[in-house]
């Protein structure tokens, strides 16, 4: 079934006359496609609590500044009686932005679910690349380890936020974390870009090459499609980002001068370099992590899609509209980067060209909320913690994607340009949305990841009350956005305009707290169904794809018999069959052809 | 449990409206008092909009609500409806959401013509802002108008302009991103070092405002915080005049007489 050569070599591994792959081969350095896509979940899940708690240092200072932090205030900030300092603050922001977006969000979609996913969809026995793929898992490694040994070297972690503007991130005299910090955190996201690479280039190839008989470009899950046009945006995006980050490095090193203006004096040192453009950076940067923001967002609409038809029972309402608005969402998203460029100081006509193309991308978003309405119109819903989670997704890209009209307005983004109007717009897609399609993708293909159930019950609990604690921490953010409420300040409260929100503040931490605390109850929902939950068949949930034919977990090769699809995998309710799901592999009954 | 889950999913239009509601009635949760004369352009888009997105809000999430309610599988006894998706309704919800959003698109190019592109010809006072980690450098002409010559004046963090006349600040950084926001006069502008950026107000009453830094720039990003006093053309002037008396004539002294008040 494989057409290379490392997909023979890893496929023999496992054959009868050869020795049984050993414990490290199995799983430490896996060939596996299912194996690293676990791989890459679960160091996700651990990276998703880092990121969390510093979330919380971040939600800590702003509800009740320079007091005396619980728990982890001794252990950090002995030296300063338990208090957080400014310097600590700003490295707590830039790192839980860090860790979320490139160590979080990107693998677990890519990596984790893309891996996963790819081949048992679209009914291959592995990657067309299986050693690249056990590359990319590998390459974040390095990655790890540099932001990891980041938070303990001199001056503490990067600290000139995840967008690293210089001069502050290329000047080491501009911050504390400007020195060793910023340049592990450069190398760090260098390394997370090859790995990406590695797996965007297997990914393409993977999906135009090795698709099942029969499962055609439209016959695939939107999954796929969502999968294929993130690899895309990878493939063609992540250049100019590894390209900037290098020129960062040199900046930084190498005694070049890309991004530091002539005669520039930072902390009464005169920097040695000039003759650049430090909104040269903002360019390149937003070049890539615009296109990087759909690649946070389109494999969890895709996964929602997939999750909302199996548990309607009933056909995605648009399928190929669907299709077209990822593959616009993408195109678009490479004309748009200046939207975050504003209020820069780029020439103010660009504003305007922005501001068109920004206002047009909000259109595909708009067509895939109003179809996947239709999806649910007229089924038969069945309310699983994956469908909820799913729902949970769709109702909360609203609030996510409208905010965004507000900031893609040039005049209103003036005002709520860097508030927390912001920061509510990108926590709605990011956090209520695309982990909450993760969290729902999990319930939904955690059986076929480890052949047990998860609990429902326990799992309802937790969609509750992450759902309820999440609008209790993001919503007021729009609120605060509107009174000016900058982001990234240690004490905002100082201001006349900004003391009275104190309050509020205070209680979106709590709300805060209990979200993470809630994820206790999902720890150990995972970590015990693993071992204990009850076993399941091939297709618990009745639904239509490829991956439900092969056994749960499946095994090396995933299929025992070469699937053949006759349809595309959305079939729920047809007339065609008694039942209310219609396999893909399903041969259509006589007389009938299927399409 | 359709119910249920309704009623939680309901949640989300009914507060958020009730959260807004209350929030445009209270002073303290909504924009600070604006002062310019510009300013209101942006508040008014920024309501059209908030009018405009309010609704499809609360259209697609009742319809959500809706759904849930309607089609449980328990509840919903008729069979499904079999259907690949409709290409009226694709059409009527791409033409429909594609004519509002080009609508608020050409609808606001005027405003930010007004705040970004057409300078004003003749401003009354033109004030060069430097921006440092983390203080705000201010530098008056002086009599004769005129940057760079010996009458220049020099202070620090405490912007003072006079009332209705057009203010013309030349944005300025020395070391890293700094933002220049004025949160009552609707002002945002990134300074860049290397660039001289021309931003430019009118305020329309008098008073004492927060001048923000609004871009990381350090550690001391929180508190590198500014003074506008918008005052009357005499007690601008007073006020120029008194620290031309005072000597404030070199950069230098103004630093050490703002480190001394530290």
């Amino acid at each position: 079934m494989s057409t290379t050569a490392e997909g023979f070599l890893a496929h023999d591994d496992g054959h009868a006359g050869h020795k049984e792959p050993g414990f490290i081969s199995k799983y430490v350095f896996s060939l596996d496609h299912k194996v690293i896509g676990l791989q890459f979940l679960f160091s996700t899940l651990i990276w998703f609590l880092i990121g969390g708690l510093l979330a919380l240092g971040i939600r800590w200072q702003l509800a009740w500044p320079w007091s005396d932090v619980p728990i982890f205030g001794e252990l950090v900030f002995g030296a300063e009686g338990g208090q957080m300092s400014p310097e600590f603050y700003t490295m707590l922001f830039t790192m839980h932005a860090t860790v979320m977006i490139f160590f979080v969000i990107i693998p677990v979609l890519a990596g984790a679910f893309g891996n996963f996913l790819i081949p048992l969809m679209i009914g291959a026995d592995d990657m067309a690349f299986p050693t690249l793929n056990m590359l990319s898992y590998w390459f974040m490694w390095p990655a790890f380890i540099c932001m990891g040994a980041s938070f303990f070297v001199d001056g503490g972690a990067a600290a000139g936020g995840w967008t690293s503007y210089p001069p502050l991130s290329v000047v080491p005299e501009a911050a504390p974390g400007s020195g060793m910090g910023q340049t592990l955190w450069l190398f760090g996201v260098t390394f997370v870009g090859i790995s990406s690479m590695m797996g965007s280039i297997n990914y393409m190839t993977t999906i135009i090459c090795m698709r099942a008989p029969g499962m055609t470009m439209f016959r695939l899950p939107l999954t796929i499609w969502a999968m294929f046009i993130t690899a895309v945006l990878q493939a063609f995006a992540l250049p100019v980002l590894t390209a900037a980050g290098f020129m960062q490095v040199m900046d930084r090193l190498g005694g070049t001068g890309f991004f530091l203006p002539e005669g520039n004096i930072v902390n009464n040192s005169a920097a040695a370099a000039g003759g650049g453009q430090p909104l040269l950076w903002q360019h390149l940067f937003w070049f890539y992590s615009h296109p990087a923001v759909y690649i946070m967002i389109l494999p969890a609409m895709g996964m929602v899609s997939d999750i909302l038809a199996c548990f309607a029972r009933k056909p995605i309402f648009g399928y190929k509209p669907m299709v077209y608005s990822i593959s616009g969402i993408a195109g678009l998203g490479f004309v748009v980067w200046g939207h975050h460029m504003f209020v820069s100081g780029m020439n103010p006509y660009l504003g305007m060209t922005f501001m068109t193309a920004t206002m047009m991308i909000a259109l595909p978003s708009a067509i895939k909320v109003f179809n996947w309405l239709g999806t649910l119109w007229g089924g038969k819903i069945i309310f699983t913690t994956a469908m909820l989670f799913a729902m949970s997704f769709v109702s909360m890209f609203i609030v996510g994607g409208l905010s965004g009209i507000f900031m893609a307005a040039t005049p209103v983004d003036i005002f709520i340009h860097d508030t927390y109007f912001i920061v509510a717009h990108f926590h709605y897609v990011l956090f209520s949305g695309t982990a909450m399609a993760v969290f729902g993708a999990i319930y939904y293909w955690f059986p076929k990841m480890f052949g047990r159930m998860m609990n429902e019950f326990w799992g309802k609990i937790h969609f509750f009350l992450t759902f309820i604690f999440l609008n209790g921490t993001f919503f007021p953010m729009h609120i605060l956005g509107i009174v000016g409420f900058p982001r990234r300040l240690a004490d905002p409260y100082h201001y006349e305009t900004f003391s009275q929100l104190l309050e509020m503040n205070q209680f979106m931490t709590i709300c805060a707290i209990g979200m993470v605390a809630t994820q206790i109850i999902f720890a150990i929902n995972f970590f015990g169904s693993i071992f204990f939950g009850p076993k399941c068949g091939r297709n618990p949930w009745g639904a239509n794809g490829l991956e439900w034919t092969a056994p749960s977990p499946p095994g090396h090769g995933n299929f025992d018999v070469q699937p053949v699809v006759y349809r595309g995998p959305y079939e729920y309710g047809s007339p065609e069959v008694d039942t209310d799901n219609y396999l893909q592999t399903q041969p259509p009954p006589e007389g009938k052809e299927s399409d | 449990m359709g119910k249920f889950w309704a009623f939680v999913f309901l949640l989300i239009p009914v507060l958020g409206v009730a959260v807004f509601v209350a929030a445009a009635d209270d002073a303290n949760y909504w924009f600070p008092i604006d002062v310019s004369e510009y300013g209101h352009n942006v508040d008014r888009l920024f309501m059209v909009i908030l009018w405009l997105t309010g609704a499809v809000f609360v259209a697609t999430e009742i319809a959500l609500v809706w759904f849930i309610l309607r089609y449980d599988r328990k509840a919903n006894t008729a069979p499904v409806k079999f259907t690949h998706g409709s290409h009226t309704l694709e059409v009527v919800w791409t033409v429909l959401p594609a004519a509002t959003l080009l609508f608020i698109a050409i609808y606001q190019m005027n405003v930010w013509a007004d705040t970004k592109v057409r300078r004003p010809e003749e401003p009354g006072v033109v004030v060069e802002v430097t921006a440092r980690q983390f203080e705000w450098r201010l530098r008056y002409p002086g009599d004769d108008g005129k940057f760079d010559t010996p009458d220049d004046i020099y202070t620090v963090n405490d912007l003072h302009v006079p009332v209705d006349e057009e203010i013309m600040v030349r944005l300025k950084s020395q070391d890293v991103l700094h933002s220049f926001f004025l949160p009552n006069l609707r002002v945002k502008q990134d300074a860049v070092p290397g660039m001289e950026i021309p931003v430019w107000f009118k305020a329309k009453s008098q008073g004492a405002f927060d001048l923000v830094c609004a871009e990381l720039c350090g550690w001391g990003h929180y508190k590198m915080k500014g003074r506008l006093t918008v005052q009357s053309r005499a007690d601008f002037d007073r006020w120029l005049a008194e620290l031309e008396a005072e000597g404030q004539r070199t950069q230098s002294e103004a630093v050490e007489n703002s480190e001394t008040e530290e």
